[in-house]
This record gives C-alpha cells, structure tokens and sequence, in this order.
C-alpha cells in the first residue's frame, strides 16, 4: 500500500508544533500502525531529518504506552490499541492524520508523546486498598462471589491509556476513574475505604484539569478495552452514597 | 580444555567505554586464556543460606538478620531501579516500613513496566484442589525443571512464601478467577500435574502488577517513596567497594542526575531483546545491569535463554516484535503438524486425521502437549527443520506448527472455550487475520526470558556489597529452564517477601559514610555517561541503531538461539566484535541529547546488547552440555534428547568482567543437591 501521513511533530512543549505531510510506499497489511511509523522512522533517520517521537514498549495492547489520535479517532478506526491496530483496517491511497491526546490535562512532551503522570495522581489519591505487606488473612477466609469477582476483573482490564480522555469532547477522566472505582468497589476487600476512595478521587480528578462527564459515551466507544459506560454510573452513586455519609 | 579455536583474537577496545571500569578486575593478559576467550579465576560461593533442614533456613536467615529500629528506617535510603512485581513490590514494601525508597522506571508509569505482559499465571502451594500439592512439591518440581542448574535454598524459600503471595494479592484487590463459592479458582500449567496456578483469565501479570503498583502510589503519597518515571538508569555508582547510588537520565529533558542511597536494588527485567524479535517489551534491556556487571557484579549463567513454544509465528521482515499466546493454550489445544511435507501448504482442514502427526502426543505420551517450554521449543524446530513446517514461507522456510482447538470446541462448546481462552483467540485472530474458532492457530518458538541475569547470594545480594539484583534480573531460582508461571512468583516473593528481610540485615550493619556528589567514584559515573552519550550522537554515519540490533538479533539467533555448536559459537563471536566495531564508527543518532530522544536510548541500550552478545556466545561456548534452556548440538542422546553432565557442569558460570582490553574470568559456584537426586530429565 502506499499512504499519505499528516503527522503532528513538535519538538517540545513550548514549540507551537505543526503537521506535516510524508509519503510512505510499500506498506504491507500485517504490519502494526507503530511498526508502519518505524518504517517511516528509518527512512527519516537515513535522510537526517529526526524520527518521530511516539509512546510504546510492550506492542500486544496490555501496557497502555502507546496512544495516537489516527484521522480523529482515539487509537484509530478500530476498538482496539495503536500498535494492535494492523495496517489491514486502511487501503491503498488513503490519507491518514496522526496527532497525539489532545487534553489539558495530558500536556505534549514532544511530536506524539504525551505526559499522562494525572493518572498516577487520582491512583495515588485513593486508588488501592491499604494492605500492609505480610499482613494479609488468609486468602480463601474472604470469599467473593463469582459474578462481583468477574464485574470486578472487567473494570480492573483498563490499561490507564488515556484513549477515553481523547475520545471524550469535555477531556473528562470518568472512565478511567470509573473503572478503578468499580474494581475495587465489588470486593468485600474494598469497602473500609470506599467513601473516601471516591471522594478524594475525585478532588483529584477536577484538580488536575480533566473536564467533567456530560453522558456523551465517546469515552466507552474508544475504549481498546471495552470498559463499559456504568462504570461511570457506579462512580456517581458511589460520590452520592459517600457524600450523603457524610464523607 | 582443548583449544579448537583459531588463535586469539584480541577484544577491539569499545570506544565511549567506561573509564571507571573497576581496576582488580584486570588479570595477567591472557594468562591460561581458554579458547583465546576467556580465563578461569577462583571458584566461588553462596555462604548466606543457613545449613541445616530446608523448612527451616528461611526462618532461620529472617531471625539471623539484624532490625533497624523504625525511627531510624527514616534516615536510610535505598534506590530501586524498576517497577515491574520485583522492583514495584519492593518498594512499596521498603516504603511501607519506613525507609526512605527513590523508584525509577523508564516507562512513563510504573504501571507500565514489562510483568504487566504476562499472561498465563502465578503458582502457588496452597493445595487448595487437595491433589497432593505441597511446599515441598513446588519446590521439588522447579529444581527438576530448571534441569538441576539452582540452588535448592533459594528455590525452598520461593515455593514457601509462595502462598502468602497469594494472601497478599487476595487482600489487595487482585481479582483473581473464582469459582461459583467465591472461593479462588486455579488450573495446571506446562510441565506439571497438579493443579496450583492462580490467575485472573488472561491477564494475570496486569492484574499482579496492578496490585503493586497501587501500593507504590499508597507509599508516593504518603511521602516515603520518590518516583522518577522516565529516567533511565546509565551508571552504578560504587564507593569504596560498596554500591552507593546510580547516574540516570531524565528522559524528558535529557539531563543526567545522579542519585545517592545506603543501597541499590537492580530489578530491571530481562535481557532477551539481545534476540531483537522476542516477546519483551520494546523497551526492555541490559543496561542497568551490564553497567553493574562492568563495576564488577558478576554476570550468572548469560546463556540460559528461555524460549517460549506458543507465539505467533514471524509475518514478514517488518516485524518488531512477537507475541506471546500464554501456554495455558496447551491444555485444551493439541499441537500437530503434517505427516508429509507436500501436504504444509494444504488447508488444515482437509488433512485427515491419519495423515497428521501430533509429535508432542506421539513422542511424550505420559504429558503430551503438556511437557515442558524447552521440549515443545525444540520438537517444534525439529520438525520445522524436517520440512515439516506450516504457514507462510518466511524466506524459504516455514516457521509453524498447528495449534488446534477442534477437539475441543467439539468437547466443550465454542462458549466454554471463549470463556477460558477468548482474549487469546481473540489477540490471535487480531495479529494474524486468522479466526481460530475455524482455523487451527500457527505457532513457533520465541525467546521469552532469561534464566541468566546478575549472580547473587541467599540474600539476593550482588558480589558487590549493597547492591541488590532481584525479579528477572538476578540469575536465581530457576536454573537452566523455568517452569510456566514461576517467574511472577518469584518476582513478587523477592520483592514483598525476601529484599525486605535482607536489605535489612545490610542497612542495619551501617551506617554507611555520607558521600558527596563531588567524590571521584560519581563525578566518573557522570563523566562516562555524558562521554557515551556525546560520542553516540557525534558517530553520525550511515546506519540506524535499529539495522544493528536486527543484525545482533540474528546472529543471536542462529548461534545461540536453540540450539547451539562449538562451531557456530565461535563464528558468532568474530560476527558480533566485528559488528560493535562498526557500531562504534558508523551508527546514525540524530537530535540532541537535552531533550527527548528515542533513538539515543536505544542506541545506549544496542551498544550494551553487543557487549552482553559476547559474554552470552563465551558462556554458551564453554557449557559443553545440555540443559534446559542450553541445547548443545554435541551433547545429546541417540533419540535426540539433551544430555547433561551433572559429573562436570552441576555449577553456576558467574563471569567477573575483565575489562575492555581483557577477557572475561569465570568463576563457579558449585551446586550441592541435599535434597533432590539429580536425575535425567524425562517426560517419556
Ligand atoms: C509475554 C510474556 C508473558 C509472560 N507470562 C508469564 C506468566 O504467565 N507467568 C509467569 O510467571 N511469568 C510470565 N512471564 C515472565 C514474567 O512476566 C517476567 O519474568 C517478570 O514479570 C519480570 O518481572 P521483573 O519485575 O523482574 O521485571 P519487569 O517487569 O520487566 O520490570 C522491569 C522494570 O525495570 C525498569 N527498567 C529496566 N531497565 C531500566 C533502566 N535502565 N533504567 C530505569 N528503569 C529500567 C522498567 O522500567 C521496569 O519498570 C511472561 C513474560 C512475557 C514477556
Ligand atoms: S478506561 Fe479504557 S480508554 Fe480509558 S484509560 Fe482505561 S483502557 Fe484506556
Ligand atoms: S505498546 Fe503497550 S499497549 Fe500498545
């Protein structure tokens, strides 16, 4: 396939940055998105123009490293990672825009790359359940009821990629944040601390400039993991439960 | 030894070499040089395992080991590189105990490191399905599956924390796969016949990870651990005999900062992207620990090199990568190819039963599909070699052998095996354009993890005093081979269970004299790293830093990749000198070095690649056996089988670098086995 890229390149977070066009050739279709980018990296560097920054390590779709907005969409055209996305989903002669999160809270680093260190924040303010190391019961004296233990583990497959954040038109973390609240919310281990995980959570969420959720669902459709749109109900009235507690 | 080997080369000196590379390391040149490769030095040991009943050394080395009283744990530092279960764990069991822990990753989150990729499972001795499961089982089952090549303390201990793991995650959150009572589900893995690996469908290393890392955030918050994302650490620092702190590089704004501690803790994964095409991450590499081993920790058995059975095979010359289908596959999946060569190109579907030849059920009747990664790895190649392979020709080769869910999709229903292995099929179909609920899946071997890794002690202790290796990184525990879903075992044992105890004991013998960033031992860190750095990005030739690594990749490969000859070992070795010597001239790094660079941390982690490729080819060389993840082409039995020598080779290779213009010492560490016969592998 031959393709026509319009890729975003900034050489820093104080550079206004710009798009540029670059023709790649001979693009096979089992190719990954990121291992067509590499392609077009080696010709740059064998031209001497620098190669184009871009987030990824593990290239199976689990790390949540890679991210690109592809022709507007979060990851591209299908539900899936940008590098688990296969040059098979676009033909022969397209154009394809590349550019990276746009959100306030994700700050451009350079060309593609973006700092996603706000998620770490809402984690670090509540995300977890405190568990002294070597202090733990038992693990069968807790059980967990199947279907909580399933609801649980699907919440818990976000991979914190930021997809939703850039598919959402207010930049709104809800699901992200929804998801931790959900894994952690069906367990009987998670409840001491679940009015003040949603709380503080939260704080953190509006603190860090991510915008609030209007129900348009852009972030659940984006989603590679499928992480579904009542997570965020389950966030809301978990907020509501813990405000009325009094948290 | 004979020397079979042409007369000795001398090492080319690699220019932007270290210039602090560590003094009594140099010997009398090319004295008893064996092969005109290396020489032997003093033989070595482990004297931190209490002797005494294998039950009771752990608990014995816990009460040996000295207390630091929780007011003074504020004033002791420690440094730990890597955020994977080892390095993630660690700190925030360091940080949960009051130590002051600084945290680095590479990754822009330490949620992000590599263990999140594992896939299959965590093993566990809680006999929880009563079917004869036991410490003492697991531990059994690993030595005898690592073939005999580690220590029986070290692996005692692992399989008796193994179940507080299980405790620890439970109680954290990780939501493990139940069953209807509530109570935690777990299956049989690769190599096995019990029933002990726990895991959280098909993503049981993010679920762990995940565990751990929310502790670290609960410890970054508090205030007892400092986190540096994006930093890559280029340089140990090593004070008076002692590791004192390390030099990294802000990835972001390039600057290089060096960072002081009481004690280091290496847990910075494995080095199979040596192979380039591996299941790792693309960011995983050698460097922290070859820099160490450089500052004179010892470098434990670097050829050990696990290949994985169940990837999906190579599509083409693009390819960065390749992906791992977790060999829980291997339960319900029955592997076959053809049993005529004219018949691989032909639809699978229409070669009858009779005319297909499922190798690993004819050869293995007893484990079948089921025996362990080194078997399935190598039968695999061999009828591959035969001519026997499937898919696609890759070159003029095919790489491939069916994986078939037919009979079982006949037995349990489509629905059933979506639920066991969906996210698997489904990753399949995605990468191959394949669907495997009609077309029996293509799989080949892949490097996956490195046994090798830095030699340490009982106390996971490095040979250089402070300095502490753990996870993938250290060379312990699994021996030439590791079993399935041992290694996010072992990763979160050393991490919650064993550093926490040991590091302890080392801090508490303190304290340790201040050092100031003005000392010679770090203003010579800092140097070599901003030397390296400048005269990577000066080179300017013709070449991109990737074409080198694919090179390496390749050679690695083809001669110490499964299987292995004297032969190809020494041709190796010349490829590789002559290959870092070009690196050195003729590399092409673009950009600068004050900012984000991406092709300038690859090019520092290739240029480490190519040292290690070396040691990697000596050490594989001089193993004239064969053991688990070492298959030597000259040693095996008349049906094909690896044939060990316990009488000459029951040791651990622990090489001593021997700086840029010497040859690297070997050094060994006896095995004594109390506990466990060594006997020859069979799965017959
Ligand atoms: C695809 C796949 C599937 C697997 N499945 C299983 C399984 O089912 N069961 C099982 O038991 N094992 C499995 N394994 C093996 C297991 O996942 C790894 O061995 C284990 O997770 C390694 O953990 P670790 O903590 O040692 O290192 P890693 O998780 O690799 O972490 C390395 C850390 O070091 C950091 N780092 C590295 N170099 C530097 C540097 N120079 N500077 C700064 N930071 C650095 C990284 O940022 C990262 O945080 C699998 C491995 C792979 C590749
Ligand atoms: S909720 Fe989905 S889109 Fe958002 S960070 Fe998690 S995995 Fe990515
Ligand atoms: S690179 Fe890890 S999810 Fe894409």
């Amino acid at each position: 396939m031959n393709l026509t890229l319009n890729i975003w390149r900034q050489s820093g977070p104080s550079d206004k940055g710009e798009m540029r066009t670059y023709p790649v050739s001979d693009i096979s279709e089992d190719m990954s998105f990121l291992e067509m980018l590499d392609v077009l990296n080696e010709e740059l560097n064998a031209k001497g123009e620098e190669p184009i920054a871009f987030d990824h390590d593990c290239r199976e779709g689990i790390c949540g490293s890679c991210g690109l907005m592809i022709s507007g969409q979060a990851h591209g055209p299908e539900v899936t990672t940008t590098c688990q996305l296969h040059m098979r989903s676009f033909s022969d002669g397209d154009e394809i825009t590349v550019e990276p999160w746009r959100a306030d809270a994700f700050p451009v680093i350079k060309d593609l790359v973006v700092d996603r260190g706000s998620f770490d924040r809402i984690i670090q303010a509540g995300g977890f359940i405190s568990a002294n190391t070597g202090s733990a019961p038992e693990a069968h004296s807790v059980p967990v009821p199947k279907p909580a233990a399933d609801r649980s583990f699907m919440a818990a497959a976000c991979i914190g990629c930021g997809a939703c954040v850039a598919a959402c038109p207010n930049a709104s973390g809800m699901l992200f944040m929804g998801a931790k609240i959900t894994h952690l919310g069906e367990m009987p281990q998670g409840q001491p601390e679940r009015d003040a995980r949603v709380v503080q959570m939260v704080n953190t969420h509006d603190e860090e400039g991510f915008g609030g959720c209007t129900n348009v669902g852009a972030c659940a459709e984006a989603c590679p993991k499928e992480i579904p749109l009542d997570v965020i109900n389950q966030l809301n009235q978990d907020l509501r439960r813990a405000l009325t507690h009094g948290r | 030894m004979t020397t079979t080997a042409p007369a000795p080369t001398t090492t080319p000196t690699t220019p932007g070499a270290d210039p602090a590379a560590p003094s009594e390391a140099r010997r009398e040149p090319n004295a008893g040089v064996v092969h005109g490769l290396y020489t032997e030095g003093s033989s070595i040991a482990d004297t931190k395992a209490p002797k005494g009943p294998i039950s009771g050394r752990w608990n014995q080395r816990k009460f040996d080991s000295a207390l630091v009283n929780p007011a003074n744990r504020r004033k002791l530092s420690v440094i730990i590189v890597g955020t994977g279960l080892a390095g993630g764990a660690a700190a925030a069991t360091l940080g949960e105990a009051g130590y002051h822990v600084k945290s680095f990753c590479y990754q822009d989150s330490p949620r992000r490191a590599h263990s999140i990729a594992a896939q299959g499972g965590i093993n566990a001795a809680k006999n929880y399905k009563e079917d004869g499961d036991s410490t003492y089982r697991l531990f059994y089952d690993t030595v005898k599956g690592g073939d005999y090549r580690s220590r029986e303390s070290n692996v005692y201990r692992l399989a008796e924390v193994s179940a507080n793991i299980i405790d620890q995650c439970v109680a954290q959150g990780v939501p493990f796969a139940r069953e209807y009572g509530g109570l935690l589900d777990n299956r049989s893995f690769g190599g096995v016949q019990v029933s002990r690996t726990f895991y959280a469908r098909g993503q049981t290393g993010q679920q762990l990870l995940l565990g751990a890392y929310q502790a670290l955030e609960r410890q970054i918050e508090a205030g007892t651990v400092e986190m540096f994302n994006r930093h890559d650490m280029l340089e140990l620092v090593v004070v008076d005999g002692r590791a004192r702190g390390i030099v990294a590089r802000d990835l972001v704004t390039g600057e290089v900062e060096t960072h002081l501690a009481d004690a280091v803790v290496l847990a910075t994964g494995g080095y199979g992207n040596v192979f380039f095409l591996s299941t790792n991450a693309m960011g995983s590499n050698v460097t922290a620990t070859w820099r160490a081993h450089r500052k004179g920790a010892y470098f434990g058995n670097p050829c050990y090199t696990q290949i994985h059975p169940t990837c999906i095979p190579v599509s083409g010359e693009h390819q960065s990568k390749l992906t791992l289908m977790s060999e829980s596959l291997r339960n319900d999946g029955r592997i076959w190819v053809p049993k005529n060569a004219e018949d691989c190109d032909k639809d699978p579907r229409e070669i009858p039963e009779e005319d297909r030849d499922y190798y690993l059920e004819r050869i293995y009747p007893s484990f079948g599909n089921l025996v362990p990664r080194d078997i399935a790895s190598r039968q695999a190649k061999n009828v591959c070699d035969e001519g026997r392979g499937v898919g696609p020709k890759v070159g003029d080769f095919r790489r491939g052998v069916y994986l078939d869910f037919t009979d079982a999709l006949q037995r349990m229903s489509a629905e059933t095996v979506a639920e066991k292995y969906g996210n698997l099929l489904d990753m399949y179909q995605r990468i191959t354009g394949e669907n495997p609920y009609e077309v029996p899946m293509r799989i080949y071997p892949a490097v996956h993890y490195t046994m090798g890794g830095l030699w340490v002690d009982y106390d996971l202790q490095s040979s250089i005093p402070g300095l502490f290796v753990a996870g993938e990184a250290n060379f312990s525990d699994h021996g030439a081979n590791r079993l399935g879903a041992s290694a996010l075992m072992q990763g979160l044992a050393d991490g919650y269970f064993v550093l926490p105890n040991t590091i302890r004991d080392y801090l508490a013998k303190g304290p340790y004299p201040k050092v100031d960033e003005k000392h010679e031992a770090v203003t010579e860190a800092r140097a070599s790293v901003d030397h390296r750095l400048q005269k990577l990005l000066s080179i300017n030739g013709e070449r991109s830093v990737d074409s080198f690594h694919k090179e390496l990749g390749h050679i690695m490969w083809e001669y110490c990749g499964m299987e292995r000859s004297e032969e190809g070992l020494l041709k190796a070795v010349d490829l590789i000198r002559s290959l870092r010597d070009e690196f050195w001239r003729n590399v092409r790094v673009l950009g600068a070095a004050d900012t984000l660079n991406q092709s300038l941390e690859k090019a520092g982690r290739v240029a480490d690649f190519l040292e290690l490729g070396e040691l990697m080819c000596i050490d594989a060389l001089h193993r004239r056996e064969s053991c688990g993840g070492h298959f030597r082409a000259e040693s095996q039995t008349e049906d094909g089988e690896a044939l060990r020598h316990d009488d000459e080779y029951a040791y651990v290779a622990a090489w001593e670098w021997g700086g840029d213009s010497g040859t690297p010492v070997l050094h060994k560490e006896d095995l004594v086995y109390e506990f466990v016969e060594l006997k020859q592998r069979s799965y017959k």
